[in-house]
């Protein structure tokens, strides 16, 4: 692990010394996080982004554990205990108020990091395997916001479990009968909302278990870096403490007043207000929409409204339903071959000309665009948007990306990270 | 800062020591960048450098906010609004003959209400006060005029349990009041401790007749 050059940990006091040799612990953590990792010294900010997603983690589990001690997962009363942390909690407000912001800049933060690997290429190898753990981590996510947003048992809550549950029924077969296992019913009710609860309160450390593979891994080939270049010398690093916990400690420091000013100013700015009317199994509300971070997979969900057949026959292969259904969880799942659908050895856009266009100018502007059309209502304009846009998301993984890979002429790249900074080329006793 | 720049020799050794042992530890390059915005001023270097304060000033700045932002995860332990809310009930004794009691429920904890007899009257203002663990009279527990009735919480001051003796049959105590089951305290007329671990008299809540038969508890 790590490289040839990290520096040893040292234990100085007596009791340091008991402690490691019993249970290097902070060995761990001085070899993990502390002096003990070398890590690039050319670092730009999108690398706070990791750091960020943790911290957001903890403030999840930590506002969470508190809201669990007032909250009860029923259906006569899951509304008014979550009214009830809101007015009578001492501080519940609060901690309600930064457990719902916290969902949406643990999200945030995560796109970033994301957009960040994407960019950088950091999926490429020998760093593939921290990229399918990220997206393992970003599957937990969604399910356990999703889930989450279950829990308050207002309109939103309600109809977002019958219409994410719904996905299920358009498994041919086994669908209805899959979902009704999965609610414990046939809508959503005091079994699902039990379940749903138990779940949300486990996936949280599931990710943390799962994030710290992703770490482990990580460390394996060390971190990557914007040139892509990989570290050749003890020149190319820095130690991360103190260099990039000072940097990720200002990093924080500006992610947190974003946070605090939402949470403080805009509470529900990222909220709908018909999930402040109890859950009503009668009625659906006019517009519905998931959160903010899910509208990109709805707007390909709701793309899909034709169905396969063969053409002037009337056969149908595949139900418009069941294409949606598969084209949004396929969104994802694509992400897990990414390593091996961008071939090309180079791994930083910043020397790929090609693959920068049609990233700057494709991919980007086609997952603005489905966020935009996935929060509007299904009107004609909006979907045929949403169905050009989910066609080129597609295109771009599994038709240009690997074309772009081939025919690419990259710009030259430099010797060594140090050479990328300082201009100057390794000497050669390096 | 100009106090710092001037700090004399004795301090200089260990901190120069210091920033040996990071330069080394850095990679050479790095090295110089720290050694150059180090804070040092010119060769001479100093015992106290400028980041320190950046140092401090920010490690403090962290610690305040964590401990603002412990506060209200700690606070939403404590009772709620609503729990604050049920601070006071009213209750008609209008039925309770001399001798027996009611038990009835404030603030989620059990309430004795007693009708006192004369001769327990008598009993309890028999006992030499200076003589009790916690010495307190029957007129200091109950209202003026209304010396019969006896309003304490049914919660024993050694660990909380209910006592008995509100109900009829329930044994008493030695001295004719409650008896906590638990660990064998006594209470006397008066509700007084007598004998057995409990440390306090049966606590008397807020009470005021609002009628001759309504009691308003809290």
């Amino acid at each position: 692990m790590s490289f040839p050059w990290a520096q040893e940990y040292k234990p100085q006091g007596t009791v340091s010394k008991w402690v490691d040799e019993r249970l290097p612990l902070p060995r761990l953590v001085y070899n993990a996080v502390g002096a003990g990792y070398p890590v690039p010294r050319n670092l730009n900010y999108f690398w706070n982004f990791g750091v960020l997603a943790g911290v957001a983690l903890v403030i999840q589990i930590v506002t969470g554990i508190v809201l669990a001690m007032h909250y009860y997962a029923s259906v006569d009363g899951a509304f008014n205990s979550v009214e009830h942390i809101m007015r009578d909690v001492n501080s519940g407000w609060f901690v309600r108020y930064a457990h719902m912001n916290g969902a949406s800049f643990f999200f945030i933060v995560v796109y970033i990091h994301i957009f960040r690997g994407l960019f950088y290429g950091s999926y490429k190898a020998p760093r593939e395997m921290i990229w399918l753990l990220g997206v393992t981590i970003f599957l937990l996510m969604m399910a356990t916001a999703f889930m989450g947003y279950v829990l308050p048992w207002g309109q939103m809550s309600f109809w977002g479990a019958q219409v994410i549950t719904g996905f299920f029924s358009a498994i041919p077969l086994v669908g209805e009968p899959l979902r009704q296992l999965l609610l414990g019913g046939f809508a959503p009710d005091q079994a699902a909302l039990n379940r749903f609860f138990s779940l949300h309160y486990l996936l949280p450390f599931v990710i943390a278990g799962v994030i710290i593979l992703h770490i482990w891994a990580l460390h394996i080939p060390g971190s990557s870096n914007p040139t892509g270049v990989s570290v050749k010398s003890e020149q190319d690093t820095v130690p991360f403490h103190p260099y990039y916990t000072a940097k990720d400690g200002f990093g924080l420091g500006i992610f947190l007043i974003f946070f605090v000013a939402v949470t403080f100013f805009a509470p529900n700015m990222l909220g709908h207000p018909d999930n402040y009317i109890p859950a009503n199994p009668l009625s659906t509300p006019a517009h519905i929409v998931p959160e903010w971070y899910f509208l990109p997979f709805y707007a390909i969900l709701k793309a899909f409204t034709v169905d396969f057949g063969i053409p002037f026959t009337g056969i149908i292969l595949i139900p418009a339903k069941l294409m949606g259904v598969l084209a949004m969880f396929g969104s994802i799942l694509l992400l897990f071959f990414l390593p091996w659908l961008d071939t090309s050895p180079v791994r930083s856009g910043h020397y790929r000309p090609l693959f920068r266009k049609f990233f700057w100018y494709g991919l980007i502007p086609c997952i603005v665009i489905l966020t935009y059309c996935g929060g509007k209502p299904p009107y004609t304009q909006w979907v045929v948007l949403s169905q050009i846009a989910a066609a080129y998301y597609f295109a771009h993984f599994l038709i240009i990306l690997p074309i772009v890979s081939r025919i690419e002429r990259p710009l030259p790249l430099p010797n060594s990270i140090t050479e990328a900074v300082t201009g100057k080329p390794l000497p050669a006793a390096a | 800062m100009s106090t710092v720049k001037k700090t004399k020799s004795t301090a200089k050794k260990p901190a120069v020591k210091k920033a040996a042992v990071k330069k080394a530890a850095a990679a050479p390059v790095a090295a110089q960048v720290t050694a150059s915005d180090n804070g040092h001023h010119g060769a001479e270097g100093s015992g106290v450098r400028r980041r320190d304060f950046i140092h401090i000033a920010a490690v403090s700045f962290a610690g305040v906010g964590a401990a603002a932002v412990a506060m209200p995860l700690v606070s939403q332990m404590s009772a709620s609004a609503d729990v604050l809310a049920l601070a006071s009930i009213e209750v008609d004794v209008a039925a309770i003959q001399p001798g027996q009691a009611i038990k009835t429920s404030w603030r989620k904890q059990p309430v004795f209400i007693r009708n006192l007899t004369p001769a327990e009257i008598e009993e309890a203002n028999k006992v030499d006060v200076g003589s009790l663990r916690d010495p307190q009279t029957l007129a200091d527990r109950t209202k003026p005029g209304k010396e019969n009735w006896l309003i304490t919480l049914g919660v024993c001051t050694h660990l909380g349990c209910v006592p008995l003796g509100a109900a009829a049959g329930e044994v008493k105590g030695e001295y004719g009041g409650y008896f906590c089951p638990c660990h064998g305290s006594h209470y006397d007329t008066a509700a007084r401790i007598r004998k057995g671990p409990a440390p306090l008299n049966l606590a008397v809540p807020e009470f005021a007749f609002i009628s001759d038969t309504v009691v308003k508890i809290g």
